[in-house]
Parts: structure tokens; sequence; C-alpha cells
């Protein structure tokens, strides 16, 4: 059995979700707590590749990431490169992908942070950003785990965008999705078996512990 | 009543074919020319060669099956799904190189394959893609493949291949001759022919399938489809006739 589309695709799921950790905190933080008007329209937009078919998304991602596209026109200008094909552009593409899996259990764990513990904080002379990590953060652990799991698993299931914006070259953009593809295509249904068999028990073991964790977490 | 439109349709049979997808426009005339003469009423399902042939293994209720090659059509008649003697090739394919990119084919498209550097060259997948396969057997009989297979990005289908050089993702594609006849497509800026001899014929074959044994429409449509009428649509889309 080849595993290198497997670890190619753990690569990407890996990377994926620390970018989206990172990048989602501000994001789910604000969308958490902010009145504003543009809050359902924000809201809607981490939601849209939820609901978006993968060809829509893998579609624009074409045009958009390609060497005459938008981004991918700066991208060229600023490495000599082009996104599409390339493992770069299945990161930005995966984090796209991915973004509500791991925006809404943080902004569910973030919107149960008490109100008045941060009150307190500052109160206590502590700035916005001191009373984030040292109450907030402290308080989201579960949404943190929640998002990590669900965005890599997301990211470890990612075809059709993949399929569109990849170019399927070994080693570069053949995720585990695409190699199963490939071999049901070619007829190899065994190892078509074996890959799908490996991925089917990652998934499993992976939300398994999620809501083991779940469990634990209301227990106490 | 009843009775009356029935009879009068009792020769009139529906027939359900497969076609893959990179034969969909001939297809459509095809079956135009072909309901008008006869008065049977054809309908039309697209998709990968490998898609069909895997629906058609699993109990797929399609008459007659329009392959991209003459690999599965075969293994349908070896293992019993289609109805032995009935395989006829309706259609040769032909490989072009073509790029819409416009600072790097000067010297047009075989000089460009040569100096393609750091750009991408589309092909289909050679594991999956009959198209893909024949591109391969060309690029490795022009002694090229070891140069430009650090640049090849693989489309599932010709069809995608195509799609990677108009959006401009890839810069030269090997793609079919067939596609570049296609009104809707952006103009190119160089075309060339692949030389026959350097890649195994593209034989394009159909075959009744076995629910469809003794099915006189089915067996009208593959005698059609061998005759000169649809020689002339086939060629027309930028396929060769078979002899």
């Amino acid at each position: 059995m080849n595993l290198g589309p497997l670890w190619l695709s753990v690569q990407l799921a890996a990377i994926t979700m620390l970018l989206l950790l990172v990048i989602c905190t501000p994001l789910s933080w604000w969308l958490a707590r902010t009145a504003s008007r543009m809050k359902p329209a924000a809201q809607a937009i981490v939601a849209l590749p939820i609901v978006l078919p993968p060809t829509v998304m893998g579609f624009y991602l074409l045009i958009l990431l390609g060497p005459s596209g938008a981004i991918g026109a700066w991208w060229v200008r600023l490495t000599g490169d082009a996104l599409t094909f390339t493992f770069g552009g299945l990161v930005i593409a995966s984090c796209l992908y991915s973004l509500p899996f791991a925006v809404q259990p943080l902004m569910n764990a973030f919107e149960s942070v008490d109100k008045r513990n941060l009150e307190a904080a500052w109160t206590l002379g502590a700035t916005r950003r001191d009373a984030f990590f040292s109450v907030a953060l402290p308080q989201s652990t579960r949404g943190y785990f929640a998002a990590a799991v669900l965005s890599f698993a997301h990211t470890l299931g990612e075809f059709g965008v993949v399929l569109m914006v990849g170019g399927n070259i070994p080693g570069e953009t053949r995720v585990i999705s695409i190699a199963i593809y490939d071999q049901v295509e070619s007829l190899n249904y065994a190892a078509a078996h074996q890959l799908s068999g490996v991925l089917l028990v990652l998934a499993f073991v992976m939300l398994l512990a999620m809501f083991v964790m779940n469990r634990r977490w209301q227990r106490q | 009543m009843l009775f009356l439109s029935v009879s009068s349709l009792a020769h009139a049979d529906t027939l359900l074919i497969a076609v893959a997808s990179n034969f969909r426009a001939p297809a459509d005339e095809l079956v135009q020319e072909f309901a008008q003469r006869t008065g049977h009423d054809v309908r039309i399902s697209s998709a990968s060669t490998g898609k069909l042939y895997a629906q058609i293994t699993n109990g797929a209720p399609y008459d007659v099956f329009l392959a991209a090659d003459s690999e599965h059509p075969r293994l349908l008649e070896d293992a019993g799904l289609g109805v032995s003697g009935t395989r006829v090739s309706y259609a040769l394919g032909a490989l072009v190189l073509w790029s819409r990119h416009s600072d790097f084919v000067n010297g047009g498209c075989r000089e460009a394959l040569d100096n393609l550097g750091d750009r991408h060259l589309a092909i289909a997948n050679p594991d999956i893609a009959p198209y893909g396969a024949a591109a391969r057997q060309f690029l490795i009989r022009a002694g090229l493949w070891t140069e430009v297979n650090r640049r090849l990005v693989y489309g599932e289908s010709i069809a995608q291949a195509l799609h990677f050089v108009a959006t401009g993702n890839a810069q030269l594609g090997v793609i079919a001759r067939s596609q570049v006849l296609d009104a809707r497509l952006p103009a190119g800026t160089c075309t060339w022919p692949v030389p026959a001899e350097l890649h195994d014929p593209i034989e394009q074959q159909a075959v009744v399938l076995q629910r469809a044994a003794g099915n006189a429409a089915a067996a009208a449509f593959i005698d059609y489809l061998a005759g000169a009428a649809a020689a002339d649509i086939v060629r027309r889309f930028g396929y060769g006739a078979p002899e």
C-alpha cells in the first residue's frame, strides 16, 4: 500500500488546523462578542463553505489562485510561482473549506465565557488582551479541542476542491481522497479498499476521541 | 384511444445510451439524426468511461455503451455484460498540443514543449483516461517524458486537462483534437497536431449491453454508428472515422 498520499493529507490537515486555530481565534471572538449589525452577514459568509458545493469553491479558487487570477498573480510577483497545482495552494483552499468547522466551536466556547469574569479582570487593570488570555482562553479548551479535531478531520476528507485546483501531482497535491478516486477509476478496487479502510478507521478514531472528551467534560 | 396510441408506437423504442463524456457533443447530433431516420427515442447519459463502466458492472440500465477506448467494451464483452459480436469502432481519437499563452509559444506549440521551463503541461491522467495514456505514449516516444515529467499536471479527464489550459493555470496541454474545434473555447495561440504514429490508436468502441440483447433498436443504432452518415458527423467533430 502506497501511504504517500495519506501522509500528504495528514500534513495538509495538520497545517490547515494550526493556521485555522490562529486565524479563527480573533474572528470567532469578534463574532461571539459583537453587537454589530454586520454580524449576521459575517456569520453567513463564514458558513458558506458548508452549503456551497466543492465545485463552486474549486471553480472560483482555480480562477483566483491561477497565474492570472487576483491572488495568484500577486503570489507570482511575490514568489515567482503560481498557487494552483501546489501544496501551498491546497493549504489556502483547505483553510477556506474548513473555516466554519473551526469558527463554530470557538464561537460557541467564547459565547459561554462569563462576561462578569472578563469585567472583573478589566476592573483589576488587565488589558483586553490579558483578559482574553488569562480568563477566556482557559475556559475555552473544549471549543479549541473540537475546532482542532473537526478542522483536521474535515480537511483530511477534502476531495472536490483539491480535484479542481490540485492537478493530481504525486507528493505535492495527490492527497488520499484523490489517490482513492484514481484507484477506483482504474479498477484497482483492492488498493481503493485499503486506502478507504485506513481513512475510515482514522476518521472514526478522531470523532470518537472528540465525543469521549466531550462526555468527560460534561461530567465534570 | 389508448390502444391506438400504443400500437402506433409499437416500433418506436426508447434507448438509453451511455456515452464517454468526450464524445457527448457528436453523440447528441448522432442521436438526433438517428431519431429522425428511425423514430426511436434515444436518451444519453454521459460520464467518464471508467465511471460508466463501473455503473454498468453494477447494473445500470443502459442499452448501448459508447466508450472512449476499446478496452472497457472488450472487458464488458468478456464478462458477458456486453452482447458478443456487437462491438464496433465508431471513432478514432487524435491528440493536439494546445496553448493560449502568449509569450512563449511564438515558435509554435511543439517548440514550446521543448522550452517548458517551470511552466505546467496538462494531460489527462494516463492511469484512468484513454487520452491521457496516449499523451504519455507520445511524450515517451518523443523522448520528452523524463524532461517534462516534473511539470505535468493531471486532469481526471481530457476535459479537465483542457480546462486547466483554458483557464491559464497550465500553459500548455496535450488534449483531443475534437476539443479545439469547440466554438466555445477561447482563442488559442498555437495548435500542433500530434502525429498519429507517436501513440497507439485511440479507438473508441461501442457495444450493445446485455439488457438490450435482441433489441432491434439497439442493433439499428450500432449499425447506424458504423455507417457512412455517422462517419460524416464523427469527422466533423474532429475525430477520425474507422475505415
